[in-house]
């Protein structure tokens, strides 16, 4: 903005031919490798930093976007609660910050509730968005999970959690502590219905959100280096007094741990997961091979890093044998589950495949398809 | 006993009664009625200080060395009291401790986070704060429970579950997360009661019950007022202010129907009367189990998931 600019009313000002700006946004940092990332690429790349692998925190919209059929979905306005029901206030006013949390984002809470399809098979998704106040459960988010698996239950759908946050919210109190029960009985409404409920753990999953809803699920997955945790690294080293691993609280170290069944790469999520509802809910399904992202491309892997590829196919390796083992339980059982090990081998086979033969997976559906 | 900042002008007064008491009994001077009217002006100072204490105050209180701690009321309360060891996984959790016992004259299952009241026993039990192993026995127990078709009592008294590497390499998470799932699918009566400190994930982790209960100056929250201070204020100097933001009493969390009951404590906290707060404790827990009994496991669990699913939503 120039002198004149600021001078003039907004409608002469269009006239006078304001100075385009440009964009400050057309390269970002990687937060791992600190490597310089063209939003084009990255984007492209489902914001998967295309040197060191690693993933960038996304948006809630981002994601549905490459989960979803098509990029399409259905969206669930977060249900109204008691707005600051405790009236709380500490530098500043609760009711203040959620103001601006919801002109920051857009969003009425940290909670995007989503119904819409996955390779065929209906899905209802309760995914978090961090830029809303870190991501933290209150009454609202609370509800929103209630309402999803509710949503889940009436169209007999699998429900899939996207946690990304710091925990409870402090502003609610007690009544955000009281939505760790309230969202395993949301989960439970699924799994009594026989139904999946899958989590799919990204970065940071801690505190409250951690210890609830987000470690009850049939199947937990998490994206590559999430933070995963249910006490905060620094409140952990000033209670033990020691230096951490570095890797501690990575989804890796869960992985090693055995407290999540997998991790898996943000372009391998969507097959994944259409895979394991299928054969779950007996079901066919298009595992169509990688999430498409920009313009149908599918996504590379750190085509300019080494230690990225690495990283990325051990992840994969990782599915491959969850994928067996799945196998191997379905040998005996009946002609239907063989089809189905058949398709769940194919796509593997379409995840290891290259970007354009999976492109004519997805658009011949039928092919992909058994039972 | 440990001094608590606002009690300074009580025991003063109570200090001069002694003295003068002292004095009395080797002196002609008969100082009786003094007495008698400082010992009043003490009780009332008392009642009056007790009767209107600020959250912050509350706070001391609830985490009072001389409180009544778990395995007081296991030896005031519970007959045959059989403690059950270990997780069946890794290690046996000294921080929470549960077992079979008698409750009136019914067979019942307890547990609970035990604080320790000396410096040996508190760090026997880690300071009441449980690791992942706790959880794991806690849902064993109430699994028992059910299998046994026995009610369950649980005393919630803990700073919150430890925040240590084993606790996460172990999956402290997960630990909580299950505690709370079971809670929810456990088909026989589940009481609780947080007779002091009901510190965030780690005392909800076995206390999603059908009754919720506090004793009056116990404390109830999601974050510690001093983590609270330090992460909302910017500074553990605020802990004050964001005890009373929070509305952790158990005045506040009634009004907001976040708990079932209150019970009360003698004058002065439970530190002053152990008998008479666990005798108290003790009476509220038998009114609450003759309510639930006898029942119908389905639908104690379906109405205790519905008394969640209402809490908070019709603020």
């Amino acid at each position: 903005m120039n002198w004149l600019s600021n001078l003039l009313p907004p409608r002469i000002r269009s006239f006078v031919g304001e100075q385009r700006e440009v964009p400050d946004n057309l390269w970002q940092k990687c937060t791992s490798c600190e490597a310089m990332l063209f939003h084009r690429d990255l984007e492209e790349n489902l914001n998967v930093c295309y040197h060191c692998g690693h993933h960038l925190r996304i948006t809630v919209a981002e994601r549905l976007k490459m989960l979803f059929d098509d990029g399409k979905y259905e969206k669930f306005p977060v249900p109204d609660v008691a707005q600051d029901p405790l009236k709380f206030k500490d530098r500043k006013r609760y009711a203040d910050r959620i103001k601006e949390a919801q002109a920051k984002t857009g969003l009425k809470d940290a909670i995007t509730i989503a119904k819409g399809k996955m390779g065929g098979l209906d899905v209802v998704i309760a995914a978090f968005n961090f830029s809303y106040m870190g991501g933290s459960m209150g009454a609202a988010v609370g509800e929103g999970i209630v309402l999803a698996a509710e949503t889940a239950v009436k169209n007999k759908a699998a429900f899939i959690a996207i946690p990304s946050s710091g925990g409870a919210r402090m502003q609610e109190g007690m009544i955000s502590l009281m939505q760790m029960p309230r969202s395993i009985i949301a989960v439970e409404m699924v799994k009594d219905e026989g139904l999946p409920y899958i989590v799919v753990l990204t970065d940071p999953t801690t505190g409250g959100v951690s210890a609830s809803f987000a470690m009850v699920g049939d199947i937990q997955i998490a994206e590559p280096g999430s933070m995963i945790g249910f006490a905060g690294r620094r409140v952990i080293e000033e209670t033990v007094r020691e230096t951490l691993p570095d890797n501690f609280q990575t989804a890796e170290y869960l992985l090693e741990h055995g407290m999540i069944d997998m991790v898996v790469p943000r372009k391998d999520m969507k097959a994944t997961l259409v895979r394991m509802i299928g054969i779950l809910m007996k079901q066919p399904y298009d595992a169509g091979g990688e999430v498409n992202g920009k313009n149908g491309k599918a996504a590379k892997n750190g085509k300019n890093g080494q230690g990225s590829k690495a990283a990325n196919v051990k992840a994969s390796d990782k599915v491959e044998t969850a994928v067996h083992e799945n196998m191997a339980g379905q040998k005996t059982s009946g002609k239907k589950a063989q089809d189905q090990v058949r398709a769940a081998r194919r796509s593997v086979s379409n995840m290891k495949s290259s970007p354009e033969e999976s492109g004519e997976v997805a658009a011949n559906p039928k092919e992909a398809v058994t039972s | 006993m440990a001094l608590l900042d606002f009690e300074k002008p009580i025991l003063e007064l109570e200090g001069k009664i002694a003295e003068l008491r002292h004095v009395n009994s080797d002196s002609e001077v008969n100082i009786a009625e003094e007495i008698t009217r400082m010992q009043s002006k003490a009780d009332r100072l008392l009642s009056q200080t007790y009767s209107k204490l600020t959250a912050a105050q509350k706070v001391q209180v609830a985490r009072h060395q001389e409180r009544p701690h778990f395995l007081d009321y296991i030896n005031g309360m519970i007959e045959d009291f059989t403690p059950l060891a270990g997780d069946r996984n890794f290690a046996e959790d000294h921080a929470l401790i549960g077992g079979l016992g008698r409750f009136r004259d019914q067979s019942c299952i307890i547990m609970g986070h035990e604080k320790g009241h000396d410096t040996q026993s508190r760090l026997k039990h880690n300071f009441g704060m449980a690791r992942p192993e706790g959880y794991r026995k806690a849902q064993r127990l109430m699994k028992m429970a059910q299998q046994f078709q026995l009610p369950i009592i649980t005393l919630v008294d803990t700073a919150g579950a430890y925040p240590g590497v084993g606790a996460e390499e172990r999956g402290q998470s997960e630990a909580i997360a299950k505690s709370i799932e079971t809670c929810l699918c456990t088909k026989t009566p589940i009481i609780s009661v947080v007779i002091g400190e009901g510190g965030s994930g780690g005392a909800i982790a076995i206390a999603v019950a059908d009754r919720v209960l506090m004793l009056e100056h116990s404390i109830y929250s999601v974050i510690s007022p001093e983590g609270c201070a330090s992460i909302l204020w910017r500074s553990g100097d605020f802990a004050k202010d964001a005890a009373t933001a929070l509305k952790l009493t158990a005045q506040d969390l009634y009004e907001l129907k976040l708990i079932d009951g209150i019970i009360e404590e003698p004058v002065g906290g439970a530190h002053r009367k152990k008998e008479e707060t666990i005798e108290s404790v003790a009476s509220h827990i038998e009114k609450a189990l003759k309510e639930l009994t006898p029942w119908d496991g389905e639908k104690l669990v379906k109405s205790r998931r519905q008394k969640f699913l209402q809490a908070g939503r019709d603020l």
